[in-house]
């Protein structure tokens, strides 16, 4: 399941506003569709239309990294959000901070989040806006990013390096290690001896 | 050294550790029917829900509330996925409950009602307001599809250890104050990324002199302050309010010596320290597109941000109290539970709505003791619809929407574009405020009316 990423080069568009919720990502009508359909067609359905929307004007509209800003993707937990921004081609946003749950769910489906501090990414968004058309590459080997406004550091937990950089199937490994939460299972269980399933004998089955 | 709750339960949910990510067990997980992709893809790999007896479902994000008939959903894809939650729970055998059940609802108002959610338990859900079940000392969290998918095959999920923020709130509150204002007060003076990447733990003696229902509340809207989830070490309101609940554990007594183990020690150290008086706060109302854009019922609707001001359709300078509405919604994870509705129907008992209200309780259960208590027909009298049980307005996928321009006084916890509809303008606030607002057609001080 789990899609590589080594290092993305592409066009990279600015967006400014702040805390921008991931019911404008997608909205909440679009979320009953099966994947198979594509939901690249539902990234920011709602605000598309907007005079000025930077993902309509070329060449933004060749965008495939976005530069936002501080609390993206904040709200929801929908991970109609991150489908949407992969099947629109996008492998990367960088931002100065995400919304945590939109954050882990990028991870699962390709996309690299890049933290940078909120001083950089607004230097990158404004040289993006002078040179439009730019490109940005984010390297996960190195853990570098390379913007028209210079060369960047960026963190991420080793964990979810190694996995998109192997390609490693994460529920793949866990599988891998039931063994160990059969035993943490009898462990724990003989610790919490009050507690039991939600179908224990007794109770109200539902 | 000192732990903090938090800490306590990270530290024995614990199963594994690599390269800085724990291994988690899952005590709950909690289902909907929002979860299908989840469920979709746990079939194609050809695997079956693992520890059935951990996970319980309930529909509640696309049901419809105009009857407890999945065919008088709005179109046919809504109701779809309310028969694919059925099937997807009956093919894993998980316990769960069908829309008809008096112990259906929503799923953040069925986990504690029903006690399914305990101290001291780790507990997720495929939505963002799982943060609401840590009012009962739970560690609850919010994941995505992938993160439920790996939970029902495996019973855990890997996560990053998290920094901790502990919010103290003290002082006595003002009539009219609710824990809806409390929280709608942090989240303006932390702001909408306040505690991103944190867990937050709400304490102070105000904290402590609240009921569960309104810790439920503030707990629940964590999420709007950015935090992973949000807790309330587990006292004796807890104890009480969960004795005697269908699936509170049988040897009460041994779960409540170890509940008391719980709470944080003297001591223990968090990231970040933030404090509130609660006696300085007024009723709350939200007048932009971001739970941060919250002001007391007094103020006025600042100048910036432009784009909040154009969507929401308001002027810089306007008083808040002059802002006109035409609908009003009671209801959601945050704000429908049967104190709720007992506070939205003592300001609208003898009066008349003046815009079309609609009340709709959060569970089966709250609804029919709500109808014991006569406050169906007090709604009613007043010209508020009385519905069944689901997420309903809060997020429209059930269709119950909201349309462009049109202004919400509402209880729920997202005042985003778009959320109760596309262009709908939501003002979030506490359910005196919205029966009040709902009665008067203007925002209003709850205290002007009662």
């Amino acid at each position: 399941m789990a899609e590589k990423f080594t290092r993305f080069t592409a066009v990279a568009a600015p967006y400014d506003p702040v805390n921008v919720d991931t019911d404008r990502i997608i909205p909440a009508r679009f979320l009953k569709y099966p994947r198979s359909q594509g939901y690249g067609q539902f990234l920011f359905h709602d605000v598309r239309e907007e005079p000025g929307f930077i993902l309509k004007q070329p060449p933004f509209d060749k965008a495939k990294i976005l530069v936002a800003n501080a609390n993206f993707g904040c709200g929801s937990s929908r991970e109609g959000a991150p489908y949407a921004f992969h099947d629109a081609g996008f492998r990367s946003i960088v931002a100065p901070s995400f919304g945590d749950i939109f954050f882990n769910n990028c991870l699962k489906n390709g996309i690299v989040p890049v933290r940078l501090d909120d001083q950089t990414c607004l230097s990158i968004r404004n040289a993006l806006k002078a040179s439009p058309g730019s490109e940005i590459t984010v390297d996960l080997q190195t853990q570098k990013v390379a913007t028209p406004s210079g060369e960047f550091d960026f963190a991420i937990d080793p964990f979810f390096r190694e996995m998109l950089l192997e390609g490693v199937d994460e529920l793949g490994l866990t599988l891998s290690m039931l063994p160990q939460i059969e035993a943490f299972e009898k462990s724990y269980a003989a610790a919490t001896p009050w507690l039991t399933g939600a179908t224990r004998p007794g109770s109200p089955r539902p | 050294m000192a732990r903090s709750l938090f800490e306590k339960i990270w530290d024995r949910h614990v199963v594994a550790r690599r390269a800085g990510q724990c291994l988690l067990y899952v005590d709950r997980h909690l289902v909907h029917d929002g979860g299908f992709h989840a469920m979709a893809n746990l079939a194609k790999r050809g695997l079956k829900v693992r520890r059935p007896q951990n996970t319980f479902g309930t529909p509640d994000h696309y049901v419809p509330t105009v009857s407890r008939n999945p065919a008088d959903a709005p179109t046919a894809e809504i109701r779809k996925m309310v028969e694919t939650y059925s099937i997807n729970m009956e093919n894993n055998a998980v316990p769960h409950v069908e829309i008809d059940d008096e112990r259906q609802g929503i799923v953040h108002i069925v986990g504690p009602e029903l006690g399914l959610t305990l101290p001291g338990l780790v507990l997720v859900c495929g939505d963002s307001h799982t943060s609401t079940h840590g009012a009962l000392g739970a560690l609850a969290f919010g994941i995505g599809q992938s993160e439920n998918e790996h939970v029902l095959a495996t019973q855990t999920l890997w996560q990053s250890p998290q920094k901790t923020m502990r919010i103290s709130i003290d002082g006595v509150r003002p009539r009219g104050v609710t824990a809806k204002d409390v929280i709608l007060a942090v989240i303006a003076k932390i702001g909408a990324a306040g505690a991103v990447g944190h867990v937050v733990e709400y304490a102070g003696p105000t904290v402590r002199g609240m009921s569960i229902e309104e810790r439920l509340t503030i707990c629940n809207m964590s999420i709007e302050a950015g935090a992973r989830a949000g807790m309330v070490a587990p006292d004796d309101t807890t104890f009480q309010y969960l004795s005697g609940r269908p699936f509170a554990p049988a040897d009460f007594d041994a779960a409540v010596k170890f509940w008391k183990t719980l709470p944080t020690e003297v001591g223990a150290v968090f990231d970040r320290e933030v404090s509130l008086d609660a006696s300085a706060l007024e009723p709350m109302v939200t007048w932009g597109t971001s739970p941060e854009n919250a002001l007391p019922i007094s103020g006025v609707v600042p100048a910036k941000p432009e784009r909040a001001l154009d969507y929401m359709g308001l002027k810089a300078g306007t008083r808040l109290s002059d802002i006109k509405i035409d609908r009003v919604f009671i209801g959601s994870c945050t704000n429908s539970r049967i104190e709720d509705l007992r506070a939205a129907a003592a300001i609208a008992k003898g009066r008349k709505a003046k815009v079309p209200a609609m009340v709709v309780p959060g569970s089966g259960l709250v609804k029919k003791q709500a109808e014991a208590e006569g406050l169906d027909k007090v709604f009613r009298e007043a010209g508020f619809e009385w519905r069944h049980a689901g997420c309903s307005m809060c997020v429209g996928m059930n269709g119950d929407l909201g349309r462009p321009q049109e202004r919400i006084a509402s209880t729920s916890n997202r005042n985003f574009e778009g959320r109760q509809g596309q262009g709908a303008r939501t003002h979030l606030m506490s359910p005196a405020m919205a029966a009040a607002a709902a009665v008067h057609g203007y925002l209003v001080d709850v205290r002007k009316i009662s």
